[in-house]
């Protein structure tokens, strides 16, 4: 037998010592745009932002993009769950009870200061605690006893929703009694654009007797005090910033994105994987009691039966997926969520603006969510 | 060495009484397990003798029913794989455990990423990725298994061979005690595995000693000091490759022949 053996191996003393290197000149521009979208994949929504704000510009007039402003407004809410919600998504779950949590929370904050009379700040922070804790019960569903996230979220979206109106009674606090005995609880709402056109204004001895007019002499302060930003947007913005931080450059991001991608390699490269499924959830909690915070500075009341606690669960999904985060976990990033709710919100202002029919809105949204889908499958394909 | 000097040392990781059950089939049968300082042990047998078991319940990742393993002359528990890495055994699965869709730098440090010195480490936890390239980037030279274009490139886009490279590149760069190779070569072309033989002869030089499961005889003949011989989920008996064949090898562990009584 020894005899017959060759020795194959002693012939690669004569093989090609040169690296392998890849033919580079054989990509088309077609490739070439598919490594970078599989390189940076929230440029996909941004380029759909960017053309829907072109097109609505080219098509309303000059009188489109200054409505930008109402726009952020108007998607604070269901911007700041698609944060959470592409938390959860990127660990290849999925929450459906962001809406209800994010209600709930609302609901428990007003309580906490008009039934039991606690300092608004000290109602604030047992919502958030509230909403942590909810998330908690959640992740450790999923992570424990290893129910699959959809039924575990779609279980506590719906016990979440019964005990908010339950617990309040279904009874409204009104924005009044809010504005004149807990002004924190709606501090989100207020605009400090506003604001600092009235402190420079009364800096110099301005003041107006009732409201202040759009225009006045003053081209800049004019300009300021019609941007209409409230620091709930300047929230939502400042919230994306640190959550894709977290994502980009801690440890822990890196953990999110492997138990996504693969829990059982995640797990013997040596993640500790109910860890961070706990730590997602409860983090998505928590932003989603933020997001009740929010609610109350945007509606102005406390009501149990806002519609962000039915159709917030969906529409986060929706902004997460325009967005381009892989429902199948560990792809996508935190400002393909944020740019996904802005063209939602660009295309609702946008259709009711030029007077449609609301129906072409969803019409519209359903095409971008199947694309969404499609160009995800067509970047994965690189790896092919 | 030879196989007397080495029975003189006290073994570096030891498996007694081992045993493991899933339902009715057992998959480890009271098995015992050496591994001496130094050498290579070569670990073989037929699919579904247990041999990946074997491996598991030493690397943490299965918690076996009964019986001990021992470190260093310690006893030890590993109920996760970390617990094992923190004790200084690294394991590259036939599976290769790694997130196809981070880059080869992020699964080469996942689960001990270098945060950045000063306040934007411990404050901020910001990740020190400079230093984690460089570092994966000299570890994949040294193995000279493949060239890497992007070391920021993510893992899926690497060939399979590359893939098995980060894997294998991981845990010579971390093991400090022992270091567990399964199947290393099994995805691997004639030159890929040759620089794998070339690391693992390197790795033991440098004193670790290293378990290698392998299906491939001429590779474990070529590079063990000891063969453990797997059957029906215990250890048949241990030969030395230099006094049996191949054939003697394969004849044993498919149950063809008996070993002689020790």
């Amino acid at each position: 037998m020894a005899d017959k053996s060759d020795n194959y191996e002693s012939v690669l003393g004569g093989a090609t010592q040169n690296v392998a290197s890849f033919e580079n000149s054989r990509k088309t521009p077609l490739m070439r745009l598919q490594g970078t979208l599989h390189h940076t994949p929230s440029l996909v929504p941004l380029i759909v932002l960017v053309g829907a704000i072109l097109i609505f510009t080219g098509w309303l007039g000059p009188r489109f993009l200054p409505q930008m402003s109402l726009v952020f407004q108007q998607i604070q809410i269901v911007g700041i769950l698609a944060l959470a919600q592409s938390l959860i998504i990127l660990t290849a779950g999925i929450d459906l009870s962001v809406g209800a949590i994010a209600v709930f929370c609302s609901v428990i904050m007003g309580q906490a200061t008009f039934r039991y009379g606690l300092p608004p700040a000290v109602a604030l922070m047992v919502g958030f605690a509230v909403g942590t804790g909810l998330g908690a019960v959640s992740g450790w569903l999923v992570s424990r006893v290893k129910i699959p996230p959809f039924i575990a979220t779609l279980g506590m979206w719906q016990i979440v929703l019964a005990a908010n109106y339950i617990y309040s009674r279904n009874e409204t606090i009104r924005a009044r009694d809010i504005r004149e005995e807990a002004p924190v609880l709606q501090w989100l709402g207020n605009t400090p654009n506003e604001q600092l056109v009235v402190w420079i204004e009364g800096l110099r001895g301005i003041t107006y007797e009732r409201i202040r007019p759009n225009v006045t002499d003053q081209f800049w302060l004019d300009l300021i005090w019609q941007t209409k930003i409230t620091y709930g947007v300047l929230l939502l913005i400042a919230m994306a910033f640190v959550l894709s931080y977290m994502l980009r450059a801690t440890a822990w991001g890196r953990h999110v994105y492997a138990v996504g991608d693969d829990p059982e390699a995640a797990q013997l490269a040596g993640v500790n994987v109910n860890r961070t499924l706990m730590s997602v959830y409860m983090l998505s909690g928590f932003i989603c009691a933020v997001a009740g915070w929010i609610m109350i500075g945007r509606i102005g009341s406390v009501s149990p039966s806002a519609s962000t606690g039915v159709v917030g669960n969906i529409q986060s999904i929706t902004a997460v997926v325009i967005g381009g985060i892989s429902l199948f976990g560990g792809r996508g990033s935190i400002w393909g969520a944020f740019f996904g709710a802005l063209i939602v919100g660009v295309f609702e202002l946008g259709l009711r603006m030029a007077g449609a029919n609301a129906q072409w809105t969803y019409l519209i949204i359903g095409f971008l969510i199947i694309g969404a889908v499609a160009v995800d499958q067509w970047i994965r394909k690189v790896s092919n | 060495m030879d196989q007397k000097g080495i029975e003189l040392m006290d073994p570096i990781l030891k498996g007694v009484n081992l045993t493991k059950r899933y339902g009715k089939v057992v998959a480890l049968d009271n098995c015992d397990f050496e591994l001496y300082p130094g050498e290579i042990l070569g670990v073989i047998g037929d699919n579904g003798a247990g041999k990946s078991t074997l491996i598991k319940a030493l690397s943490g990742a299965v918690v076996p029913d009964g019986g001990e393993v021992w470190l260093e002359g310690k006893r030890v528990r590993f109920a996760t794989p970390n617990d094992a890495r923190h004790a200084g055994i690294e394991t590259v699965y036939q599976t290769l455990a790694v997130s196809p869709a981070l880059s080869i730098a992020d699964n080469m440090f996942m689960g001990r990423e270098i945060r950045k010195k000063g306040l934007r480490g411990k404050l901020l936890r910001q990740l020190d990725k400079q230093a984690m390239e460089q570092f994966a980037r000299q570890k994949l030279s040294d193995l000279g298994l493949m060239t890497i274009q992007n070391i920021n490139q993510a893992v899926e886009t690497l060939s399979g061979g590359q893939r098995q490279g980060v894997a294998v590149a991981r845990a010579a760069a971390f093991g400090s005690k022992v270091i567990i190779l399964d199947e290393p070569t099994a995805a691997l072309g004639v030159k890929e595995s040759r620089k794998v033989l070339e690391l693992i002869a390197d790795v033991r030089n440098r004193g670790i000693p290293i378990i290698l499961i392998s299906h491939n005889m001429p590779h474990v003949f070529e590079v063990c000091d000891r063969v453990h011989v797997h059957r029906l989920g215990k250890r048949l008996t241990v030969i030395d490759p230099k006094n049996h064949t191949m054939s003697d090898a394969v004849a044993y562990m498919t149950g063809a022949k008996e070993p002689e009584a020790a």
